[in-house]
């Protein structure tokens, strides 16, 4: 039968390289800890007066977004550009694509403008996966977001801000709440949790919004809060979205509060030394209280300030990779 | 057109599952009919075929498949698809009535025939929409439908969701006495899943199809089929779960048949790692335990029939994301090789896998088709078992999505007559 290559192998060059950065899936863990030292390096950079190194001067970085993003979309041109790379915002909703041009023929026009770098959202899981397979051999796709599938520089920035805050993951209980059923985050961070050598992982969430068979994604499941967070030394909170009351997933935000959401109250159950985290932008008063948002535990804003950190590091590598010469 | 058949197949291993013949034989095939299957048979003026190491087989029977014309969803057109058909060994092949227009009437039953007939490969069998337009609201012309020669009413892959038309339907269809063909999936469990709710759909992030979104359609079906009396066959049956209800449907008697696709019977749920969108298809494939109670099923006759589940697409249907692919395999080139693969492999009897080609799905669709019945109308194939070739070196489909192009299959097809008329002849 024919069968196509795990992203494993189609993101690393034959030597191991970074070379697209699809999905954590499979990645070895020597890879997970290069990426986190690069972007070591970068997070001083923000601090300078002048906030850019030479590492992608010269290239060209392409912001393909086919979901409406403001954040992630800015960090990553900010990411560019302190790489001294010149960047491209194609906003796909109001272009070529919804007047019927396919994906690939975009993508071939834009690798005739000789662009370096396509960093990719889309609605669709396996839409990353796609470009790489089928994109010219010298652009590096880098995965902001396919569907419910992978969100990889989301789940490395948090694992930056844990390996910052706790030192490392041996030992580590973490805890994911929330939406996981729709969350490519929460996968992400799963397969990297994992492969750091984080102790558990924990999903919790009511049933309607847990995957079928989800225990394979080797996280323990609870369905209800307390026991979960218990002695939890990282609490990761996830986005819901409003549409899962439209779908008949849930009965109100109000309940999923009730049951599911964050509060300094509930955090007691938790390690005295947790801290609370989300990927954003964050619904106060659903999955997690404005208070705690806002308090000691959180380190909200620091994960963002270090998500541009590891996405120049990711950037730099891929280019590199490419670079290689190793097909 | 070809001219009537004047063979005499000497020294062939004869198979008919639905006579229970198994032997080596010479088969005489005169003014295409065929007219005597025995030893040392004497013919001045046929044509002389050595089959010594070879299989006779009736012409194989695939129960349903999508049509590539008029319009619709298929590349390709009858003539290459017939052909493809031809040199599978197949005669006969059900048509779904899922083209565009649809074939809710007269003209497009008639249409199909014409086509089929002149491209001279193999026999279409249509298959009469159940509703207007597919739509599922009001009952299609089936009087009119019969008429023009179709041998089952069908939904296609289109839901009925309002059991009360549905019902209506099923009992004014039970007028003709021909079987109606439904495609289980509950819409609204199906929402826009792409493959099945299960370990690799979460790893993936891929929409699921729940088992239930099968049971609960197969469920419904059957109360409906055993409230008005109809002759119902199912397609594509993917789920361990479905077969239960299928086992008691037939304890209490109801007249139901059902089918599995050979892709189903191969593959799980795993063949769709990395994004394979070849293996996209629906009902989709599901957990290896799934795979295992079906070939179980197969082998006990609880699954009637193994069909190709053709689909053939363009190019263009597969460039996308996994969950923008259209769903579907073009199965007509290697149903033969891969069910004589799955035997090869001690997965299914050779006689029952045979059967489930050839006499059953002829019964499921009430046609006198799929045996070597002196007296009538040759339609048959001469089988090489023993070559192995990789089928999308010389693939005929002009769909050419799917996941066995490269694969190594045993089996040649040397001969196919249908109806009389040769209509494949390989060297």
């Amino acid at each position: 039968m024919t069968t196509e290559p795990p992203s494993s192998e189609v993101q690393l060059t034959p030597g191991g390289r970074l070379r697209h950065f699809l999905a954590i899936e499979n990645l070895p863990r020597s890879l997970l800890t290069e990426i986190l030292d690069t972007a070591a390096g970068f997070v001083s950079v923000g601090d300078r007066s002048v906030k850019n190194v030479p590492l992608l001067r010269g290239k060209t970085s392409v912001n393909l977004f086919f979901e409406p993003s403001t954040r992630t979309r800015t960090t990553f041109e900010l990411a560019a550009k302190r790489l001294s790379a010149d960047v491209l915002n194609m906003d796909i909703a109001h272009s070529a694509t919804s007047k019927g041009e396919s994906l690939l023929d975009m993508l071939r026009n834009l690798e005739a403008m000789a662009s370096d770098l396509f960093v990719v959202r889309h609605a669709d899981s396996g839409a990353a996966h796609f470009i790489a397979r089928h994109v010219t051999p010298n652009v590096a796709i880098i995965n902001a977001g396919d569907g419910r599938h992978a969100h990889p520089t989301q789940a490395m920035l948090d694992m930056y801000t844990i390996r910052h805050y706790k030192g490392g993951f041996e030992g580590l209980t973490v805890a994911i709440v929330g939406d996981v059923l729709h969350s490519r985050v929460a996968r992400s961070q799963i397969n990297a949790l994992l492969t750091l050598g984080a102790e558990e992982v924990r999903v919790i969430a009511p049933r309607t919004l847990l995957p079928a068979d989800v225990e394979a994604l080797g996280a323990r499941v609870f369905t209800e809060l307390e026991p979960g967070l218990r002695d939890a030394d990282v609490v990761m909170a996830l986005r819901l979205q409003r549409e899962r009351m439209q779908s008949a997933l849930l009965p109100s935000e109000g309940e999923f509060y009730r049951l599911y959401g964050l509060n300094e109250d509930r955090l007691r159950h938790a390690h005295p030394q947790a801290i609370v985290m989300h990927p954003g932008p964050m619904n106060r008063g659903v999955e997690i209280d404005s208070g705690l948002a806002d308090g000691e535990r959180s380190v909200i804003l620091h994960q963002v300030t270090f998500g541009i950190a590891v996405r120049m590091a990711v950037m730099s590598m891929c280019v590199s990779g490419q670079e290689s010469g190793e097909v | 057109m070809q001219p009537d058949a004047h063979l005499l197949i000497r020294k062939g291993r004869v198979l008919d599952p639905a006579a229970g013949r198994d032997e080596v034989a010479d088969v005489l095939v005169e003014n295409g009919r065929l007219s005597r299957i025995g030893a040392s048979l004497d013919a001045p003026g046929a044509e002389l075929i050595d089959a010594e190491g070879l299989w006779v087989l009736p012409g194989l029977v695939d129960g349903c498949i999508r049509l590539s014309e008029p319009g619709g969803a298929c590349t390709g057109s009858i003539a290459s698809e017939t052909r493809a058909a031809a040199a599978g060994g197949i005669t006969h092949l059900g048509g779904l009535p899922d083209t565009d227009p649809v074939m809710d009437n007269a003209a497009v039953v008639q249409l199909v025939y014409e086509q089929a007939e002149k491209a001279g490969f193999a026999r279409i069998l249509p298959m009469g929409a159940l509703t207007h337009q597919l739509e599922g609201e009001h009952l299609a012309e089936m009087h009119t439908l019969h008429q023009a020669g179709c041998v089952a009413f069908t939904n296609a892959g289109y839901p009925t969701t309002d059991a009360l038309v549905l019902k209506r339907c099923l009992e004014y269809a039970a007028n003709f006495d021909l079987p109606v063909v439904f495609r289980p999936q509950e819409a609204a469990l199906t929402g826009n899943g792409c493959a099945h709710d299960g370990r690799i759909a979460t790893h993936l992030g891929l929409p699921g199809v729940p088992v239930d979104a099968e049971t609960v359609a197969v469920a419904r079906d059957l109360e409906l089929v055993q409230a008005t009396g109809v002759r119902a066959h199912f397609h594509q049956i993917s789920a361990a779960a479905s077969l239960r209800l299928l086992r008691d449907a037939r304890e209490r008697g109801l007249p139901v048949t059902a089918d599995v696709s050979i892709h189903h019977l191969l593959l799980n749920e795993h063949a769709l790692e990395g994004f394979n969108s070849l293996c996209h298809i629906q009902p989709p494939l599901r957990h290896d335990r799934d795979r295992q109670a079906l070939l179980e099923a197969v082998a006990d006759g609880t699954l009637d029939v193994i069909c190709s589940q053709h689909t053939p697409l363009g190019s263009s249907a597969r460039l996308a994301p996994l969950p923008e692919t259209r769903p579907g395999i073009s199965g007509l080139d290697t149903l033969l090789p891969l069910l004589l693969h799955l035997v090869e492999r001690g997965e299914l009897p050779l006689e029952r896998a045979l059967d489930a080609v050839t006499a059953a799905p002829a019964r499921c669709l009430g046609r006198p088709a799929g045996r070597l019945e002196p007296g009538h109308a040759a339609s048959l194939c001469l089988v090489d078992p023993e070559p192995r070739r990789i089928p999308g070196e010389d693939w005929l489909s002009a769909g050419r999505n799917s996941p066995w192009l490269e694969t190594e299959l045993p089996g040649v097809v040397r001969l196919t007559v249908c109806e009389g008329k040769v209509t494949w002849l390989s060297d």
